[in-house]
């Protein structure tokens, strides 16, 4: 074999080897880094001269909507302009808010009760004929509690409860189209009245749930409670009132149609179908008005077994979360959230259903209405479906915590047609009067639980995000995040030109009868060992100046404003004891003090009020025994 | 049909020249990424996880990417369709592959030192059968995770087959399977045998000649 043979064999085997390398090598293939698919948008991005536009509010100029945000276990109530999405102002609710002084006075203090702590979820603004009318908003806690807040003043001016019976009112509150009632109930049934003891075996047959109507004063907001309904040991979650035909009755989820117990995520998971319970609450109220029920934990309860025909159960789809009414109240929409499916029930089939006992079993003397008969749709929106919000002409707009989107859908036709990623896991979502009888549309905010690596790093507690999605046009259009205090469960979205707040309490209607509104009528009075100090608070001095008392005195303060200007607030912090009062032009407040150490404790004015703030100070002086 | 035989016997018989030998070598070598670096990797990507969630599987150990606290992560996951734990003592593949490869280490030694196109012949064959049963097992044991689901599981999926090979939807997640560095060191290894196999065959089909002992 010549050389060139040689060479030229050798070569050709040299060229295969590296065509079987080269072969190989095509063959290597990784995985992305990034999601590739199509549907997926890499994160919610938006348009930015769009999304600039339409969110910018320049220094000085307003926001058109207020969002009521709920602050979840902060307990609180987070008041945000939109579209700017820049938070306001806090309302605390049922935690102490040193920033306002609240929780700290004599009357917050009463109204907070034993507790500093509440788990807020679902403001309710009231209503007059379905829409928004500016007046209140109502706020449950988990703790049996539901307060109202004054929107003349954003104050938080009542709390009722913790009230008989109830158990983890997370269904709550939800308010009917006149503001006639709000709704408590019980997530976590127990054995009632409370203080029973019953073996966790004994669940499924000894322990209940509880729905409560909570009347609403017309005139003054009071609330009072109007009935309770007994209901299986189901976990009663969420809530909508009907309207329109639907009007009359409550609307209540539930999970846990196994009435099960130990770990609930599985054990609570197994039936295809939980359900919605419907509950009549004007034949509830004429129940209770006529005195019928059973007196458990000092209360009437009306048990449907014995009371039928107000109380019915509509099959949903697999552990429901939010129940959500159609602005014209023909359609209930129920969100099973282990299912890919939101599933909406028509009234007028609801009702013709219980005409015609249309029943398939009972569940507790309860009786359960049939599946297809009282079904309109099954709406394919993704993959866990959780609330529903609403804008006009019958869009709705359903959120998707596995997804982490919002979906937009077509009441009627159910057709889906957009889809817009939320970062990340949303869980409620509210409309501009997203849930009132005439949605404004325009705007919506997506409510989300996870918001990592879209914010600076703050350390491992991280916020929440409320991202502001755009509803004007065909396809929905995420323009803001905004990052949020905990906890975000639900929001209201009112327009801003409903909102009639005071700025200043008119002098004349300062009724308190402690209230002095002259610096010579302050002083201090003694009866025995109580004191009352009469103080006045204004710029820039704190009347009287010093007060002396004696150890073992019970010292009350009564703390008037007397300015007339807006945003002159005075506070009144007391060193070395636990006072921290923050008084509104025109407001008085009290607070006690059971002086049981002597010494000389300054106090002085903590809010910032004028060029001689500093100068605004006086000496609680306290001579030993 | 006699002359066929003869003449195989001789061709297997035929000692390996130094290229074959030298591929065998590198084949043997090729081995040792093999075994301590990641044969496959799945990627999980959702709208939660933009960064993705990785699963490194070893000849004898998975591994979670993020220190190991994606493979938490999958496991609390698929804890909601009622999956199996992804745990070590399931793969039964994490004792007898390190032991296979090493095995395979020393029978190309073996066939490095005493070589003949026989020996070479015994684990190219018994190579490509190691790959093929390991690749099944593999696929078998993303079957048997699929459809292994707890009937009592809170979110009920209909039994599936998580990617073999390429990327798939499940629910919210986009999957990725792709085969990782000891994958491709083990296809090299495959590759140099079958090179081996190639240039002595050829080689030996001359007779009087050293097989595949190339120029010169």
């Amino acid at each position: 074999m010549d050389q060139m043979t040689r060479l030229s064999k050798w070569s050709k085997r040299s060229l295969a080897a590296a065509g079987l390398v080269a072969g190989a090598l095509l063959l290597v293939r990784c995985a992305p880094s990034a999601p590739t698919g199509a549907k997926k948008a890499p994160t919610a991005a938006s348009d930015l001269q769009v999304a600039a536009m339409k969110t910018y509010v320049a220094p000085g100029d307003l926001d058109e909507y207020y969002l009521f945000s709920s602050g979840g276990h902060s307990g609180q109530v987070y008041v945000y302009g939109v579209p700017s999405m820049r938070h306001l102002s806090t309302i605390p609710v049922f935690s102490p808010y040193p920033g306002t002084g609240y929780g700290f006075d004599d009357d917050t203090k009463k109204m907070l009760g034993r507790f500093t702590w509440g788990d807020a979820h679902h403001p309710a603004l009231s209503e007059t004929n379905g829409d928004y009318d500016g007046r209140w908003l109502f706020i449950n806690e988990m703790n049996g509690r539901i307060a109202r807040i004054d929107l003349r003043d954003f104050k938080t001016k009542e709390i009722i409860g913790p009230v008989a019976n109830i158990s983890g009112n997370h269904g709550s509150s939800f308010v009917t189209p006149n503001t006639e009632y709000a709704l408590m109930s019980s997530r976590f049934s127990i054995p009632i009245p409370k203080g029973t003891y019953a073996p966790i075996e004994k669940y499924a047959a000894t322990y209940k749930g509880i729905a409560a109507g909570i009347k609403i004063d017309p005139k003054s907001g009071a609330m009072t409670l109007g009935w309770e309904v007994l209901l299986p040991p189901f976990d009663w979650d969420l809530g909508d009132a009907g309207k329109g035909p639907s009007d009359g009755w409550f609307f209540l989820t539930a999970y846990n149609a196994e009435r099960a117990t130990g770990k609930l995520e599985v054990t609570a998971s197994q039936r295809d179908r939980d359900y919605i319970v419907a509950i009549n609450w004007r034949d509830a109220e004429k129940h209770a008005k006529a005195g019928e029920g059973d007196l458990i934990g000092g209360v009437k309860v009306l048990d449907p077994k014995k009371i039928p025909g107000f109380v019915y159960l509509m099959p949903c789809g697999k552990s429901p979360h939010g129940v959500d009414v159609s602005p014209d109240g023909h359609w209930i929409v129920g969100s099973g959230k282990l299912q890919g499916v939101t599933t909406v029930f028509n009234m007028e089939k609801i009702l013709t259903a219980i005409r015609n006992k249309d029943f398939t079993g009972e569940e507790d003397g309860i009786p359960v209405l049939k599946y297809e008969s009282i079904k309109d749709a099954e709406v394919q929106v993704g993959l866990g479906p959780l609330h529903t919000q609403f804008g006009p002409d019958n869009w709705a707009y359903t959120s998707l915590f596995v997804d982490s989107a919002i979906v937009k859908w077509k009441l009627g036709t159910w057709e889906v047609v957009d889809k817009v990623p939320m970062s990340y896991s949303i869980g409620h979502l509210a409309a501009a009067e997203g849930d009132t009888m005439h949605p404004k549309g325009k705007y919506l905010v997506g409510l989300n639980k996870l918001s990592h690596g879209r914010h600076l790093s703050v350390g491992p507690s991280q916020p929440e995000s409320s991202q502001l999605v755009d509803i004007s046009e065909e396809k929905m259009k995420l323009i803001y995040d905004a990052f949020t205090e905990p906890e975000p469960h639900y929001a209201q979205m009112i327009k801003a030109d409903k909102i009639h707040a005071i700025e200043v309490y008119p002098k004349e209607e300062n009724k308190h009868p402690l209230a002095v509104w002259d610096v010579k009528d302050a002083g201090v009075t003694r009866q025995g060992d109580k004191v009352i100090v009469k103080a006045v608070l204004v710029r820039s001095t704190i009347t009287p100046t010093s007060v002396e008392v004696k150890e073992g005195d019970t010292v009350t303060f009564a703390l008037t404003n007397i300015e007339q200007t807006t945003d002159e607030l005075h506070g009144f912090g007391l060193l070395d004891w636990n006072v921290n009062i923050v008084v509104d032009p025109g407001e008085t407040k009290t607070f006690t003090l059971k002086v049981d150490r002597p010494g000389v404790f300054p106090y002085y004015c903590t809010n910032f009020c004028s060029a001689l703030h500093q100068e605004m100070q006086g000496y609680l002086v306290v001579k030993p025994k | 049909m006699r002359s066929f035989i003869e003449k195989t016997d001789r061709i297997l018989k035929s000692p390996l020249g130094l290229g074959p030998r030298g591929l065998l070598l590198l084949a043997c070598l090729l081995l040792v990424p093999a075994l301590v670096s990641p044969l496959w990797r799945l990627t999980m990507f959702a709208p939660q996880y933009q960064e993705g969630l990785r699963l490194d599987i070893y000849s004898y150990k998975l591994e979670g990417g993020n220190h190991g606290q994606d493979a938490r992560e999958i496991n609390l996951l698929n804890h909601y369709i009622g999956m199996k734990d992804l745990a070590a003592e399931d793969f039964t593949e994490f004792l007898w592959l390190p032991f296979a490869i090493g095995t395979f280490g020393l029978l190309f030694l073996r066939t490095v030192v005493l070589g003949t196109l026989g020996h070479l012949v015994d684990v190219t064959v018994l190579f490509a059968y190691f790959a093929g049963f390991s690749l099944w097992s593999f696929a078998h044991k993303l079957w048997w995770y699929g459809h292994n689901l707890d009937p009592t599981a809170a979110v009920k999926v209909p039994p599936f087959m998580p990617p073999l090979l390429g990327g798939k939807q499940l629910a919210n997640f986009e999957v990725y399977s792709y085969p990782a560095l000891a994958s491709y060191a083990l296809g090299g290894a495959f590759l140099a045998l079958l090179l081996s196999l190639f240039l002595s065959w050829r080689a030996a089909r001359r007779p009087g000649q050293v097989a595949g002992s190339g120029p010169g």
